[in-house]
């Protein structure tokens, strides 16, 4: 079922939320395409997390568009659940991982199979989500804290599970909300190739405060303010824009 | 099948709790029945039946522990399943009355007679048969979960406001039962047991029987529950517990996984109520009342919530130390000791007892591998 002709891996349009009356997002519009890593910046309650709370399905827009993987789905009209399963992984600003969980379970969970009650029930472990699991803990280096509780972990290694956890769900488009916070530089930048890495067969939205961190990732960037798109496309350029320079950089 | 290794299903302590409860159930009926009163060793029938309550009320715990422990559903009305369950049974047993009731109506119950009803209602078709009660046992609690669980979940009510209207709940159903038009006997309820299945409620081997029974239902439902907890399922309603956005996000459907394991507790508190209703002998809607349902959580905490065997024993400790403060000239002071025993086990124990143990021994294990673990990295370099 074609809703909408449009070749974006995502494509908003005209996208509108308001809380009593407080324009989160207002006429937000911009499209992502297949393979691109895109970041996007902007001062508090520019509308970054409310942008990915509408993508993810948590909040519903109350005007505009959303559609996912060229036009085939309508994102505005499916619930978290559904859109995880279409494969949309997002990645909270504050780690989120199952702390009573080892570090293994919490992958375990994340895999992309089955999720109705009845397949978990039966379930029984494989050879195969087992190699899934220790290629994972390779990449995002955990894998001597496999048998670990998360709780225990750092917060950098939170980040990284966390990461990893989205690996794991193997979605199509990954929506990363600040994942240098927090982090000491060396980590920051280990996160930036590990992102870049990811990026090579996904397409990666990332939201970051840290313009070091997107100057390291390299990638088109698009700056929000009060609801919608203030300014696109290179980190030069946009760092350069006088308005953007005004409400967010700082003169 | 390889599907629930023994391994999986026993793990130290639930092995340790069944050889306690086996143990038990062959222990007591032996005391009783085969030891003379003379002795010193021999346990009363008052004593049979006053275990086969706890027994019962260790049930409901654990349905309890099921959803509150692991899935982190704070169930402040569990007592109506444990009662809708025992009404289930108390319905088969006034059909067995037959014509030994006061007024010998062969059909009606006494209460019936007594309003004037010439009809049975509807509802208590077939409760003369024990395979129908049976099924109504796990049907009937099983049912309203679902009803109330379906709109619960899939509206996201969740935390204190859950809580508050599984009270609301239970305080309606309360209400309701104490009507004599809803036909269940009005605040009398109903009693006056003679029969199960052939056998005379009041008889000694009946109490024993029912204590053996008790157990052995106390032991599937524990199966069951280390099944479910043990499983996939089960490290998904913990992930539900403590972050449920996140467990959204990965793509389950939580409002699936909370029905299906509410509803499968309420079954199991409705096979409790259906347990206990015989030992006490009567069942009637003070069952229904929320502070039944509250101090059943309270055994939980006491226990240790997410444990189940601390749920056991929390119904288990806090019900003796009930028996015992109401009996004789500390009666006055049990709400104060209860109230008491939440307030200490919150402040000093909020892991409750097994969960207290479990942590102190996994400490102690961790304690002893840390050498171990330093070694590691010099190892692999």
């Amino acid at each position: 079922m074609q809703l909408k002709t449009t070749s974006a891996m995502l494509y908003l349009d005209g996208v509108s939320v308001s809380f009593d009356g407080f324009k989160a997002l207002n006429q937000l519009s911009f499209v992502i395409e297949p393979g691109e890593m895109r970041a996007i910046i902007g001062p508090n309650g520019a509308g970054k997390t409310t942008m990915m709370d509408v993508i993810t399905g948590k909040t519903r827009p109350d005007d505009g568009d959303v559609y996912f993987e060229q036009g085939a789905y309508d994102l505005s009209k499916l619930d978290e659940t559904e859109i995880a399963e279409l494969g949309i992984g997002r990645k909270f600003q504050k780690p989120t991982v199952f702390d009573m969980h080892t570090v293994e379970d919490n992958l375990l969970l994340a895999l992309k199979n089955d999720h109705s009650v009845r397949a978990t029930l039966f379930w029984e472990d494989s050879s195969a989500q087992q190699d899934r699991i220790n290629q994972i803990l390779d990449i995002i280096q955990l894998g001597s804290a496999r048998a670990r509780v998360a709780g225990s972990l750092s917060h950098g290694q939170k980040q990284w599970l966390e990461i990893g956890m989205l690996l794991a769900q193997e979605p199509k488009l990954l929506l990363v909300d600040e994942p240098a916070a927090g982090m000491t530089d060396a980590e920051t930048m280990q996160t930036a190739e590990l992102l870049k890495e990811i990026n090579r067969d996904k397409t990666v939205i990332v939201v970051e405060h840290d313009m070091a961190f997107v100057r390291e990732l390299g990638v088109k960037v698009t700056c929000l303010h009060e609801g919608s798109v203030l300014a696109e496309g290179s980190i030069d350029q946009v760092s350069t824009d006088e308005r953007v320079v005004e409400v967010y950089l700082g003169r | 099948m390889g599907a629930f290794p023994l391994t999986r299903l026993l793990d130290r302590s639930s092995a340790v709790f069944l050889i306690l409860l086996a143990a038990f159930a062959m222990v007591i009926p032996t005391l009783n029945l085969l030891v003379p009163a003379s002795s010193d060793l021999h346990v009363s029938t008052y004593l049979v039946a006053l275990f086969g309550k706890y027994i019962c009320y260790a049930m409901l715990a654990l349905s309890i522990d099921l959803i509150w422990g692991y899935a982190g559903i704070l169930s402040l009305g569990h007592g109506a399943f444990f009662a809708i369950g025992g009404y289930a049974m108390g319905m088969y047993l006034m059909r067995q009355i037959g014509t030994r009731g006061v007024y010998a109506n062969p059909i009606l119950p006494d209460f019936m007679v007594f309003l004037n009803w010439h009809e049975l209602p509807v509802y208590w078709y077939g409760f003369n048969y024990f395979a129908y009660a049976a099924l109504m046992i796990f049907l009937a609690p099983g049912l309203l979960a679902f009803v109330f669980g379906w709109f619960a979940f899939r509206s996201r009510v969740t935390g204190v406001y859950l809580s508050i209207i599984t009270q609301a709940m239970t305080f309606a159903l309360m209400l309701g039962f104490f009507r004599n038009n809803f036909g269940f006997g009005g605040n009398n309820g109903l009693t006056d047991f003679k029969d199960i299945l052939g056998l005379n409620v009041q008889a000694e081997k009946t109490r024993n029987v029912l204590l053996v029974a008790s157990c052995l239902a106390l032991t599937i439902c524990f199966l069951i529950c280390r099944a479910v907890v043990t499983s996939k399922f089960g490290k998904v309603l913990v992930a539900i517990r403590d972050a449920e956005a996140r467990t959204r996000f990965l793509g389950y459907r939580v409002e699936a996984y909370k029905l299906f394991v509410f509803t499968l507790s309420a079954c199991m508190a409705g096979v409790a109520g259906a347990l206990y209703v015989p030992q006490v002998g009567i069942i009637n809607p003070s069952e229904f009342a929320p502070g039944n349902s509250i101090e059943a959580v309270i055994w939980v905490a006491v226990g240790g919530r997410g444990t189940l065997t601390g749920a056991v024993l929390g119904a288990f400790v806090v019900n003796y130390a009930k028996t015992f403060f109401t009996t004789g000239w500390l009666a006055p002071y049990w709400l104060f000791v209860l109230g008491g025993l939440f307030i200490a086990v919150t402040l000093l124990l909020p892991r409750g007892i097994i969960g207290t143990y479990e942590w102190w021994r996994a400490r102690r294990v961790e304690k002893q591998s840390i050498p171990i673990a330093a070694e590691a990295p010099h190892a692999a370099e």
